[in-house]
Parts: C-alpha cells; sequence; structure tokens
C-alpha cells in the first residue's frame, strides 16, 4: 500500500534519514518508535509529503506520489493524519471542523457530511460537543476530535504523529481507545508513539528508528520480548522499567 | 462674598457672550459651517477610497510575501513588494503626497482628491501589508499542516484556515491604521484639497480667529474617531465568539 524506497530527508547538514526502504501492506498497524531525534516523525511526515523528501520515492496505492505529475492534495485525502497538538481549527466549531474538507473539497454535499460527522461524533462519544469551539475541549476530546476530523475523509490510512504525547497522563487512555477501536475495525495505520504498552498491544509490526534508519523490526512478541540489537536493547531497557 | 459671586458671573457673562459671537462669526455668518461640512465629506472620501486601496494593496502584497515565505515561489514579486514596503514606510507621507500630485501626475490635470486618495491609499497599503503578514505568521503552522493534511491546496488553506484566523487577531492593528489613516488625511491640504483641516484653514483666514476653527475641526475628528472605535469593538466581539471558554 505505501512502499518508501532510498529515502533520505536532510535538514541543511543534518541527515534525518538516511536511506530508507519499507513497506506497509493493507491492514497493518505499523508503530514506530524509538528515541527523540532517530527521524521517526519525519519519517511518517514524508508519507503523506508534510515533509518532502530530499531524494528516494514515496509510492501510495500504485502512484509514486513525489513525482511532479502527482496531485499531492487528492492523494492526501486518503491519507488521514493525526497531529501531536491536535491542530484543530479554533475558529470552526467542532461540527464545521469536521465537516470542512468533505463539504469544501466537494467530497460530500453539507447535509451528507453533516450525518457522517454526527455519527462519528457519536462514536467516540462527543456527540454533545459538536456546537463547542475547541478552546472548550480537554486535550483528548481535542485529540478525538482530531481523529473524526480526519475519518470523516474516508481515508484508506492513517497516520498518527504522537498522538497521546501532548496528553495530560488521564487522557491518554480515551484516546489510545478510539486508536485501538479503529485498529481492530481493520484500518491500515502507521503511529509513532512511546506507548509501549499500546504497541505491544496493538501493533501487527514494531519498528525501532534511531540515528536516521530503521534499526531493527518484528512483531511486537518477538520485538519486546528478544529483540536482537544492542541499541534496541539499551533502548527498551530504557524506557520499560 | 457677594461681590465675588458678581465678579464671577460677570467673568463668565462676558465669556459667553464672546464665545456667541466668535460662534456666529465663524460657522453661522455668510454659512461658514458649509466649508467644514463639505471638508468632512471631503476628508470622507479620501479616507473611505484610500482605506479600499490600502486593503487591496495590502493584502496583495502581504499574501505574495507569505506565499514566498512558505513556498518559496513568486521571489521577483516579493522583491517588488518588499521594495514597496520599505520606501513608503521610509519617506513622509506629506512628501509621497507631493511627490504624487507635484511629480507623477504633473502632466496631468488631475483632481485633487484623486490625487490624495491615490497618495494615502499607496501609503496606507505598506502598512496594512505588514499587519496582515504579522497576522499570517501569528497564526501556529500546525493550522496550515492539518489543512494540507486534509487535502486542501495552499491557496484554500489560507482562505478557509488560515485567514479568518489571521483576520481576527489582526482586527484591532487593522483599525488602528485606518483611523490613523484618517488623521493623516489632514495634510493633503499641501496640494490644496479642501478636506476638513483645510477647511478650519479657510474660515481662520476670514474671520482671523486664534482657536474656534481649530477647535471645531479637532471635535469633529474626535467624533470621528470614537465612532470608528466604537464599530471596531462591537465587530471584534462579534468575531470572539470562538475565544469563549
Amino acid at each position: 500500500m505505501i512502499t518508501v524506497k532510498n529515502l533520505c530527508k536532510t535538514f541543511g547538514t543534518l541527515e534525518v534519514l538516511r536511506d530508507i526502504n519499507e513497506t506497509i501492506e493493507r491492514g497493518e498497524k505499523v508503530v514506530i518508535v524509538g528515541p527523540s531525534g532517530s527521524g521517526k516523525s519525519t519519517f511518517l511526515r514524508c508519507l503523506n509529503l508534510l515533509e518532502p523528501p530530499t531524494s528516494g520515492e514515496i509510492w501510495f496505492e500504485g502512484t509514486q506520489i513525489n513525482s511532479p505529475d502527482c496531485d499531492i492534495n487528492l492523494v492526501r485525502r486518503k491519507m488521514g493524519m493525526v497531529f501531536q497538538h491536535f491542530h484543530l481549527f479554533p475558529h470552526l466549531t467542532i461540527l464545521e471542523n469536521i465537516t470542512l474538507a468533505p463539504i469544501k473539497l466537494k467530497i460530500m454535499d453539507k447535509s451528507s457530511a453533516i450525518e457522517k460527522a454526527r455519527k462519528l461524533l457519536a462514536r467516540v462519544g462527543l456527540t454533545d460537543k459538536e456546537n463547542a469551539y475547541p478552546a472548550q475541549l480537554s486535550g483528548g476530546q481535542k485529540q478525538r476530535i482530531a481523529i473524526v476530523r480526519s475519518l470523516a475523509m474516508n481515508p484508506t490510512v492513517m497516520l498518527f504523529d504522537e498522538p497521546t504525547s501532548a496528553l495530560d497522563p488521564e487522557m491518554v487512555g480515551e484516546v489510545l481507545d478510539v486508536i485501538r477501536e479503529l485498529a481492530d475495525e481493520g484500518m491500515t495505520m502507521v503511529v509513532v508513539t512511546h506507548e509501549m504498552g499500546f504497541a505491544r498491544e496493538v501493533a501487527t509490526r514494531v519498528l525501532f528508528m534511531d540515528e536516521g534508519r530503521i534499526v531493527e523490526q518484528n512483531t511486537p512478541r518477538e520485538f519486546f520480548g528478544s529483540p536482537k540489537n544492542p541499541r534496541t536493547i539499551e533502548f527498551l531497557s530504557k524506557v520499560i522499567a | 462674598m457677594e461681590n465675588t459671586i458678581n465678579g464671577i458671573s460677570q467673568i463668565l457673562s462676558n465669556w459667553w457672550t464672546e464665545f456667541r459671537a466668535d460662534f456666529t462669526n465663524n460657522f453661522i455668518d455668510e454659512n461658514r459651517w458649509q466649508f467644514l461640512w463639505k471638508g468632512l465629506l471631503c476628508t470622507l472620501q479620501i479616507t473611505f477610497f484610500a482605506a479600499i486601496i490600502g486593503i487591496v494593496i495590502g493584502f496583495m502584497v502581504a499574501l505574495i510575501r507569505t506565499t514566498h515565505m512558505h513556498t518559496g515561489k513568486l521571489r521577483g514579486l516579493e522583491a517588488v513588494c518588499r521594495l514597496y514596503t520599505t520606501v513608503i514606510r521610509g519617506t513622509p507621507v506629506v512628501t509621497q503626497l507631493m511627490i504624487i500630485y507635484y511629480v507623477i501626475f504633473a502632466s496631468v490635470n488631475i483632481d485633487k482628491t484623486l490625487a490624495a486618495i491615490i497618495a494615502f491609499g499607496i501609503n496606507s497599503g505598506a502598512y496594512v501589508a505588514e499587519i496582515v503578514r504579522s497576522g499570517i505568521m501569528s497564526i501556529d503552522r500546525g493550522q496550515i499542516e492539518a489543512g494540507r493534511s486534509l487535502g486542501f491546496g495552499y491557496v484554500k488553506t489560507m482562505w478557509y484556515i488560515v485567514m479568518p484566523q489571521a483576520l481576527k487577531n489582526i482586527l484591532p492593528a487593522l483599525a488602528n491604521e485606518f483611523i490613523a489613516l484618517l488623521k493623516e488625511t489632514s495634510v493633503s491640504g499641501y496640494i490644496a484639497t479642501q478636506d476638513l483641516a483645510k477647511a478650519g484653514d479657510i474660515i481662520q483666514s476670514r474671520t482671523y480667529s486664534a482657536y474656534m476653527p481649530l477647535i471645531a475641526v479637532a471635535l469633529i475628528y474626535l467624533v470621528l474617531v470614537v465612532g470608528l472605535t466604537a464599530g471596531v469593538n462591537r465587530l471584534e466581539r462579534r468575531l470572539g465568539r470562538s475565544d469563549n471558554r
């Protein structure tokens, strides 16, 4: 579904991603872990070209999306993205946040977009917030809305960039529950996270990144049970007390 | 005691008589108030149309410059815009006004009010551009990323997501700019435009009153500014709905 070939990314003289090759199949739940500065967020952001790669190829559903003939705006409709800091639109109500893209990009008419938004709101238990503004919501609620906003576009893959890192500890659970539910329904997803418990439980595959490379990858059982690479072992020993 | 009171009331009554005579002389005789009225209309006309030109130029310049900053495109246009802001903000508005009227339109018989509108419009555009640019840059980059990640192109992201928020943030600064513009138009007398300030001069030149026409002109400006400020405050409250917590 997503294929990455020889992906390199540099910021000035700083090499953030070094020759990454990776394929993500439909239905996979890939969780990326690693120390900060290892390039995992940059890797994720390269997948929908929020970060344009310095070199290499990104393929999505059979088309190379970082070629000049590809309309990236059409591709991004199929790739939902959830950010660490939510980035809800503060000037719009919750309902407007969710329906803005489907309506303005003429994917749905207004009434069906609203209907879909209400269904999704009910799913994450925030029906009563549809006329609220983002500033009136807690962090966990905002992130659930951000997920719903992405889902309203009917994406075929969801990218999560540290979706719980900016949340109070007591709100992490409600957001992870929503992501877990999505995973159970078969959504393809790539998740950058520091939540090892979540990775162990939801991932079909765990990637460990360090210094711009994917150093090790395995099923969660193998990855957490018997890590091979010394860097992985060191990292896991630090994060799992 | 009684003497003092009598003295004060005598002074007051003298002052009042003088004031009335002065007032009549300056504004009632020969319908001189009409100078003020026509001057007021002229000032409002210059301010209004100059503000429109300023908004149009200002937004264009700001969008060109921020687009260049965000995407690296429009390099040539951006350089022109930067030059424009530097020159306009680096020279006094009176000089610009006179250059436009006496140099650029020297060989054309242009209406003085129109010349003033053009001069103040071009001048205001540079300030509006900086205000709008700061407004756009004050919006978190994540807003653009969120818009782009949903499939909006750059232009639509700016239109639906960034500009509405930027506009709300810059409204007070923009209002200040137009209030300043309204007052700055008082120098358009330099090219003999018969605006409000000039109207005061004209009356003064006929009545030789030292303060009455000036105070009247000042009061009219004050009323205009206070009215404008009240209007902006109402608009701000309406735009502030999403801030409610």
